[in-house]
């Protein structure tokens, strides 16, 4: 596989086209983020279960590149497959979830993000390669991260 | 589709293919591999690669001449001030015009944002008598376009706030072009300015100036010309388009970076009251108040950017060695193809159709279903240097009906070779990336 080959999983291209999480409610809090560098857009909620300690889900919207739309997508399906097994992630989990996420990220690929942890996510591995792209990548986490930060 | 060249360009002969590989052997980075392939740079709008003989010039400045220039009474300061207003001559021949209407500033975008600048203080009474017929109140107009980099937009904007002056626009077409028929209703008695592009930076198309700025003239407005995209393509004289004011930028011109062009009517630049302050500008400073200069040291405050004007000057020389007959004579060509390619690729939009515009060689395309980044990355991965996003061109995408779009420009160094593999790139992205396959592909 090439480079361009691995920045560009069939994944990463198929969460592009069918992007998993869209749809914000009216008056959901939010976190919107901008790449002004390419125009990439996310605006993203995270929807806590009753008790307010768990995330049982995250939503989004957004227009972009086919690396920030599918980022956010595989978070979206990320935290539905931890929510589905029973185990919906705190607000810590989460938080070292993202920083796990940046700094494979952040590698120039020294890092492969890990495949238990990340499932499908981690077809942005080949992300780092290319450090242009790791903000087009980060944008749905950063905005996560965002809302995490508020709520502290 | 055929184009015709810019004008004042007809004539020449392209280069040969000997002359051509003559070109390429003065820019060093050209022997440079990017992912494996060689460099294909298409990306000169943005800035333009430096030949040896520019690099040469500004470290030989450092390395031989390095001074500050008008002051001190040493051997190497009375150099460096030749230097630096030997080149100020040679952009001033360049242009056609006198030395003193050549003020340096640091790049394009502060050379728009002095002549705002120094018409807004002008509006504040500063200037005295002189300045008196430049200043803005409200009510007037200042006329800019839909299709402006913002670097000649967002100027004008924050000086119609600070004068109450309203702002106006003449429209794009769906083609791409300026709209002259709006045109002669937008611009009217109160137009106290003009500011357009010369070439689009996103389109390639060359503005009709023959046709909107006799409309400012009538109605005495002060015309500003951004030549950024025209100054490396086309011969640039100011006093033959009949513009008060122009700028471009050195770095799109084979000159280093840092480094942008003011030209200016003398009458006009005289005038106007400084926009920067401090020293090298002044006759006679007390503690209350100062004295000004004439142009262009009134608008040079500070130790100025000699090592890049000396650099821009040889670039300046590299050009005119070539004959930007010639240049634009080759780029033509190249132009005409690209566009044309580029045009005939399914599910590819180039954006800036008008039959009548003549074009520099610059095209953008939207490519259907295909974010531009990920259309660039594709480019990028085959060695070729593209542009990608709204280029400073946010209002014109979106008149156009695009969020972004993949730009490619030719140089005096780019082969019909080079355009066709940016074409056989260009053609392969919908397929790379699936967007051909389904009916739900759609421009994001």
């Amino acid at each position: 596989m090439s480079a361009l080959e691995q920045l560009y999983q069939q994944i990463i291209l198929d969460h592009s086209k069918h992007p998993h999480g869209v749809g914000l409610e009216v008056g959901e809090e939010t976190s919107h983020q901008r790449n002004p560098v390419c125009g990439d857009e996310i605006t993203l909620a995270l929807r806590w279960n009753a008790a307010g300690d768990r995330i049982e889900a995250i939503a989004w919207e957004g227009a972009g590149c086919s690396i920030s739309q599918s980022s956010a997508s595989l978070l979206a399906t990320l935290a539905e497959e931890s929510a589905d097994e029973g185990s919906p992630w705190t607000t810590e989990e989460f938080a070292a979830l993202i920083e796990e996420f940046r700094e494979a990220l952040r590698s120039r690929g020294a890092i492969p993000l890990d495949e238990e942890r990340f499932g499908d996510a981690a077809a942005l591995s080949g992300v780092s390669k290319y450090v242009a792209r790791v903000k087009c990548a980060m944008l749905a986490w950063v905005a996560a991260e965002d809302l995490l930060t508020r709520r502290a | 589709m055929t184009h015709s060249p810019p004008p004042g360009t007809s004539t020449a002969a392209p280069f040969t293919a000997s002359e051509l590989e003559a070109i390429r052997a003065q820019f060093p980075i050209l022997q440079r591999e990017v992912q494996g392939h060689p460099l294909v740079y298409l990306d000169s709008a943005a800035t333009a690669q430096k030949p040896h003989r520019v690099i040469g010039a500004e470290s030989s400045f450092y390395t031989t001449a390095n001074a500050a220039v008008h002051r001190g009474a040493h051997t190497l300061a009375g150099e460096a001030t030749e230097l630096y207003e030997d080149a100020r001559l040679t952009i001033a021949r360049f242009l056609k015009v006198d030395d003193n209407e050549v003020v340096f500033t640091s790049h394009a975008t502060e050379a728009l944002n002095l002549i705002a600048y120094a018409l807004g203080n002008a509006s504040l009474g500063m200037g005295g008598a002189a300045a008196a017929p430049y200043a803005l109140t409200p009510g007037d107009e200042i006329v800019t376009t839909e299709l402006e980099h913002h670097a000649n937009l967002i100027p004008w904007q924050e000086l119609a706030a600070r004068t109450g002056a309203t702002l106006r626009h003449i429209p794009v077409r769906d083609d791409g072009a300026l709209d002259v028929e709006v045109a002669r209703s937008v611009i009217g008695e109160r137009t106290r300015v003009l500011a357009l592009s010369h070439v689009s930076n996103v389109t390639g198309q060359v503005s009709p100036l023959a046709q909107l700025v006799p409309l400012a003239r009538a109605v005495g407005a002060l015309v500003v010309l951004d030549s950024c995209q025209a100054a490396p393509h086309v011969p640039l004289h100011p006093r033959e388009l009949d513009v008060d004011l122009a700028v471009f930028s050195g770095h799109k011109l084979y000159g280093p970076t840092g480094i942008g062009v003011l030209y200016g009517r003398a009458e006009v630049l005289d005038a106007l009251p400084p926009f920067l302050y401090g020293g090298s500008m002044i006759t006679t400073v007390t503690l209350e108040k100062a004295e000004y200069l004439p142009s262009p040291q009134r608008f040079e405050p500070g130790t100025p950017r000699i090592a890049q004007a000396v650099g821009l000057a040889e670039a300046v020389r590299f050009v005119d060695g070539l004959g930007l007959d010639r240049i634009a004579a080759s780029e033509h060509a190249l132009g005409q193809r690209l566009r044309d390619g580029l045009a005939a690729i399914p599910g590819v939009r180039l954006l800036g159709t008008d039959p009548a515009a003549p074009t520099v060689a610059l095209a953008s395309v939207v490519v259907d279903g295909v974010h531009a980044h990920d259309a660039g990355q594709f480019l990028d991965d085959r060695g070729i240097a593209a542009r990608v996003g709204h280029h400073c061109a946010q209002p014109l995408h979106r008149r156009l009906g695009a969020t972004a779009s993949l730009r490619l420009s030719a140089a005096v160094h780019t082969t019909a070779e080079e355009v066709e593999l940016a074409l056989e790139a260009v053609a392969g992205i919908r397929s790379f990336f699936g967007a051909d396959d389904d009916a739900e592909g759609s421009t994001p």
